[in-house]
């Protein structure tokens, strides 16, 4: 039988967990939803978001500083990347069938493959949490380590900017309209094109804030972009391509099955998420929310 | 010829295969069969487990494996095929990618992230020379056969479903029907082409099932040509060949590759073949011109 508290605190940890996933899966899902493109390479900038962090706290020299200089850094370095990528090739394939983008952005991703190996070497690297979200806390008498809670902290921030971003200003509205009407949106005199680069740049931004974050709680590795990225898709399908709330959802799901899975039979803990996604496709191909395709 | 290059040219025939047997349900199927290595692993690791686990002939696990990667396929493409294309896709990956999940954690059987080295093969296969000719006659056999599916009444009907399955529908094709045979004969294939790579290889592991080995057949396609024949074996041959060349000088093989890509989706998206066809055809209108 498995204890309560166990159980309780394998979800928690779980669910923050899903919050790394989210941050990840909503940028996916908004350049979907905007700009038509399966972007295979958003993985490789979540892989840059990680050994980036660990380069900008290195470089400070494991001042307690160091992880938050980070967090606000590593992001930065993933837009500029995803910007150099947008403006000198993607932009100009915007037209072409979704097969192709997807065989785009898989060139993009073997070459930035490439180029992190180049650039950080092929070793495993990791980054230690500062002192203060370093060990465990007590909520409601379940233990969780500190850096889960700050996780589960950052998700539900990070999605009332997403909302406050498409909902509220200008650029968010143009690109929700972009996202349902391109060409009507041209018509009326906008500058599609630039709209599509801001809305590229926030989604490369989430891709390098998510690989940050999860920086101190994993090995930071080559690889890591490959499996990021088929769970960021498989969410963002289960979630509904395009809608924000449900990478939200597909996050909880593949990040609960997974650490609850964890904790009933350990060796197949992997498999449970990738079971619990087929199911839901299985019943809601087009996924559980209302899909912008 | 030195034994290197006799096995470069095996590894060429079976990824080739692997290539063609997905040419059929993407080019000539227009199917998004976004996770066909799935198959390839499942027959590959039907002679592995044939052989290793359950003591078998080896013959009788090489029939089972296209066999079993098409009870796969027909699996697999029911569930999907009342789903079009990204639906199909996806839905497609997130099985494939369970099962691979399955073969990565189920170490008992398996091997897990290890998978299985030193399959025992029989003997007259253990040399490259004589695994190179079962190799050349099977995928030989195999790709006359795909070439007879594709020029048959059922191939051209699968074209046409490709190019307007409304109007298919209307006519009284069973559309459904059609790409679901093509799914299972092309998985009949790619699990050929799997225990191939196991007489060549002797050894299974679980990134044949991974996603991104189904997007670099993806990529051996599109060099080739989609929509031709034989272009699925050129770029094949393409890739391993500068694969081969490539890594004696570089650790930066997936960089290449990537820029390849790139630049053949800029400047040449109708692949080897199809840029040949249409430089011939180009040719051969102008000297009708001449005569005009």
């Amino acid at each position: 039988m498995v204890e309560f508290t166990a159980l309780a605190s394998q979800v928690l940890v779980g669910l923050s967990r899903a919050m790394i996933l989210f941050i990840v899966s909503a940028g996916l899902s908004f350049v979907l939803g905007v700009l038509r493109v399966p972007n295979v390479f958003h993985g490789s900038l979540y892989m840059i978001g990680a050994f980036s962090a660990f380069s900008i706290a290195t470089w400070l020299g494991g001042h307690p500083a160091g992880l938050w200089l980070a967090l606000l850094g590593a992001p930065v370095v993933a837009v500029a990347v995803g910007l150099v990528v947008e403006r000198a090739l993607l932009s100009h394939l915007y037209q072409r069938e979704h097969l192709m983008l997807i065989l785009f952005t898989f060139g993009v991703m073997l070459v930035l493959n490439d180029l992190v190996k180049l650039v950080w070497g092929p070793d495993y690297r990791s980054l230690v949490a500062p002192p203060s979200l370093q060990g465990a806390a007590s909520v409601l008498g379940i233990s969780v380590p500190r850096y889960n809670l700050f996780l589960l902290f950052v998700g539900p921030l990070v999605a009332a900017g997403m909302w406050f971003v498409t909902a509220k200003t200008r650029i968010g509205r143009i690109a929700r309209a972009a996202a349902v009407d391109r060409d009507m949106v041209g018509i009326l005199g906008i500058n599609v094109s630039r709209v599509f680069s801001a809305a590229f740049m926030i989604g490369c931004y989430l891709a390098g804030l998510g690989g940050a974050l999860v920086a101190p709680t994993t090995s930071i590795t080559l690889g890591m972009d490959h499996t990021i990225i088929i769970e960021a898709f498989l969410i963002v399908t289960v979630g509904g391509l395009g809608n924000i709330w449900g990478a939200l959802v597909g996050s909880i799901l593949f990040g609960v099955t997974q650490s609850v899975g964890l904790l009933v039979w350990p060796q197949f803990a992997i498999v449970f998420p990738y079971l619990a996604t087929v199911i839901v496709l299985l019943l809601r191909p087009t996924g559980l929310l209302r899909s912008v395709w | 010829m030195p034994e290197f290059y006799v096995y470069i040219l095996a590894l060429i025939l079976v990824t080739g295969l692997l290539a063609t047997s997905l040419n059929l349900v993407l080019g000539y199927g227009g199917i998004y069969q976004f996770h066909h290595a799935v198959f390839y692993g499942v027959g590959a690791y039907t002679l592995a487990l044939a052989i290793t686990r359950m003591g078998w002939p080896a013959w009788v696990g090489f029939a089972a494996g296209p066999v079993v990667a098409a009870a796969a396929g027909a699996l697999i493409g029911v569930i999907c095929v009342r789903l079009t294309r990204l639906y199909f896709g996806m839905l497609q990956l997130s099985l494939g990618s369970l099962l691979w999940t399955i073969v990565l954690r189920w170490r008992s059987v398996t091997g897990g992230d290890d998978g299985i080295h030193g399959i025992l093969v029989p003997a007259a296969l253990q040399r490259v020379e004589g695994a190179y000719y079962v190799i050349l006659a099977v995928v030989g056999a195999s790709l006359v056969a795909l070439f007879i599916i594709v020029r048959s009444p059922f191939g051209a009907t699968l074209q046409a479903v490709r190019d307007n399955p409304q109007r298919c529908q209307a006519v009284g094709i069973d559309v459904r029907v059609h790409q679901l045979v093509a799914i299972v004969i092309a998985a009949f294939f790619a699990g050929a082409a799997g225990a191939l790579y196991v007489v060549l290889e002797r050894s299974v592991f679980p990134n044949m099932l991974f996603w991104v080995l189904s997007l670099e057949i993806f990529v051996m396609c599109l060099l080739g040509g989609w929509f031709t024949f034989l272009g699925p074996l050129v770029g094949a041959g393409i890739i391993v060949a500068l694969r081969t060349v490539a890594s004696r000088y570089t650790e930066n093989w997936t960089m290449i590759l990537g820029t390849i890509l790139i630049l053949l989706i800029f400047f040449m998206p109708e692949g080897v073949m199809g840029h040949l066809q249409q430089w011939i055809a180009g040719r051969r209108r102008t000297r009708e011109d001449a005569y005009v």
